[in-house]
């Protein structure tokens, strides 16, 4: 028996959301192997075979998973968990669409987003948008498992000298296709890798007003985020939400901007080491979470906030 | 083309969910309930197919206790056309409301299956994979965009760098997510009408289809709390707790 990690990788780079996953895999212990499946995948494979406490990495390199489609990623994890006690993945939109699949296909049932290894079958997650916190123990003779990675501090990426062997694809259905990608183009850091994050809400009033946050953000290196009411009120893209039907994150800071701080926000950051807070309402809900608050218009506060760093 | 659509009974979004004191559960002794909001979107979006004449027929499918015909009538009220309700009083995990449903495809034959992303009670985000992988269908999770086309369906879907769109072949799922539309309310006069459509009540029995649990809620604790800071009074004091106090600059 052993643990199965499915990397999260774009072919070129091992995301970093792998090495959180391998991170609750030690913590449920035994043998861990990658599965690296992707096509013209090598470079991550490689870099999957340097993580600490991997033993072996499987290299699937094949047309069918160019990209990562859920249907055949779904069957070539059921075909190679089968021999496994537990089959992991990140929790991001790539996992969370192809592991049920495997799951279904191998006839148990799969526990989401677990933030919390208490034993080799028994898990914490977040239930009710992150209001309840809920301890599930599972009688399945394969554990199917996504992985939150703010729950778990990553593996280092270096140190590790696994073997990368080939594993071989599963017969594609050809039942669904790729047809195009809008990615964000932005040269900060991912939201969920990013060390600080500036998130805008809408208090930033419209998408223009968002360039002060890009400013600062450059300034320190950070990411840019943005509350479900800015996504949805069209300032910034989608890929920018953070909260609980967004991206999930817990940087060493937070700033919230204009934010007020709805629980569908807070489930999003509320990890984060320390959340800064700047709003013109007092009353505004995200002062009670923040470690520092400060009541001010944010149109003359980040100005200053921009000189003085 | 008939569209089915899964909807789910969960406790209304804008109610504050409580642990229960002994730890056992939330708890939702007399707390509103109401159709899962991802579900909502489901429904609409069938609507609006068939309001553009790609759908021919709507038929809303829900699993769960007697009182769950409350949210199956939503969304006959909605514009589905006619429902059906597995009624069963046991507790259901996704991989066994995937086989109920499985049934019900077999039985209804869609083209397209639509469902919610994730019921906002347990957040699992597995049902519509799992029936995916349980038909043999492809599926277009996390759904902003749907374009039925002959028999193919466009899906964009909304993922962790920004848009993708996957082409797929009919019968095919789609899971929604929150951009795909925004649902519209039912009239008086349509939620009047909703009650004379039919509704077949089913039992899994009749479906064949076993209800079998594999995880045992150990407990449900809190979340822990957050306390409040301290308010700096300018931009300058924020820069200097920043750097000095918290060490994050």
């Amino acid at each position: 028996m052993g643990i199965l990690v499915v990397a999260e990788h774009d072919n070129a780079t091992l995301k970093g959301a792998t090495l959180n996953t391998i991170a609750a895999a030690k913590a449920i212990g035994g043998d861990i192997d990658v599965l690296v499946a992707g096509q013209g995948c090598q470079a991550a494979a490689d870099a999957a075979a340097k993580a600490e406490g991997v033993s072996k990495v499987i290299l699937v390199d094949d047309a069918a998973y160019a990209q990562q489609l859920g249907e055949p990623m779904g069957d070539l994890v059921a075909e190679l968990g089968k021999g496994y006690s537990h089959i992991l993945a990140a929790a991001t939109t790539t996992g969370k669409d192809f592991l049920p699949r495997t799951a279904a296909l191998l006839d148990v049932n799969m526990i989401s987003e677990i933030v919390k290894v208490e034993s080799a079958d028994t898990f914490a997650r977040p239930i009710y948008a992150g209001n309840a916190i809920a301890t599930v123990q599972s009688a399945d003779a394969i554990k199917v498992i996504t992985v939150r990675a703010t729950g778990f501090d990553p593996v280092a990426a270096e140190g590790g000298s696994a073997s990368i062997e080939n594993g071989s694809a599963v017969a594609d259905k050809g039942i669904s296709s790729f047809v195009g990608e809008e990615l964000a183009k932005s040269d900060r850091p991912e939201l969920t890798a990013a060390d600080i994050i500036i998130s805008g809400g809408r208090g930033m009033q419209n998408g223009d007003n968002f360039e002060m946050l890009y400013k600062l953000a450059d300034k320190i290196g950070a990411g840019v985020g943005a509350s479900r009411a800015a996504v949805d009120a069209g300032f910034v893209p989608n890929d920018m939400q953070v909260g609980q039907t967004g991206k999930i994150v817990a940087p060493n800071l937070y700033v919230a901007v204009g934010i007020s701080g709805a629980i569908q926000h807070l489930a999003g950051m509320k990890d984060s080491k320390v959340i800064v807070a700047i709003n013109k309402d007092e009353e505004a809900p995200i002062f009670q979470v923040a470690d520092y608050g400060l009541v001010a218009d944010l149109f003359e506060a980040i100005p200053e906030l921009d000189s003085k760093l | 083309m008939k569209v089915l659509v899964a909807v789910k009974r969960v406790i209304d979004y804008n109610v504050k969910v409580r642990v229960k004191a002994d730890n056992s559960d939330v708890d939702l002794t007399n707390v509103k309930m109401a159709m899962n909001p991802f579900c909502e979107i489901a429904v609409e979006e069938a609507v609006r197919l068939k309001e553009k004449g790609v759908a021919s027929e709507i038929v809303v499918v829900s699993i769960g206790p007697k009182v769950a015909q409350e949210q199956i009538r939503t969304a006959l009220a909605l514009g589905a056309d006619r429902g059906i309700l597995i009624e069963t009083e046991e507790k259901l995990e996704s991989l066994s409301v995937a086989k109920a449903l499985k049934a019900v495809v077999e039985k209804e034959q869609p083209q397209l299956v639509i469902l919610g992303k994730q019921s906002i009670d347990n957040d699992n985000n597995q049902t519509g994979q799992m029936l995916g992988a349980l038909t043999g269908m492809p599926q277009g999770t996390f759904a902003s965009e749907v374009a039925v086309d002959g028999d193919k369906v466009n899906v964009t879907r909304e993922i962790d760098g920004g848009l993708r769109t996957v082409g797929l072949t009919l019968p095919a799922i789609v899971t929604t997510d929150l951009r795909l539309n925004e649902p519209r309310y039912a009239s008086l006069p349509n939620i009047m009408k909703a009650k004379r459509k039919p509704l077949d009540v089913l039992t899994p029995a009749d479906l064949g289809v076993e209800i079998k649990s594999t995880q045992t809620l150990v407990k449900v604790e809190p979340p822990a709390e957050r306390s409040a800071g301290i308010k700096v009074a300018s931009v300058d004091e924020l820069v200097e707790k920043l750097k000095t106090e918290a060490k994050v600059l």
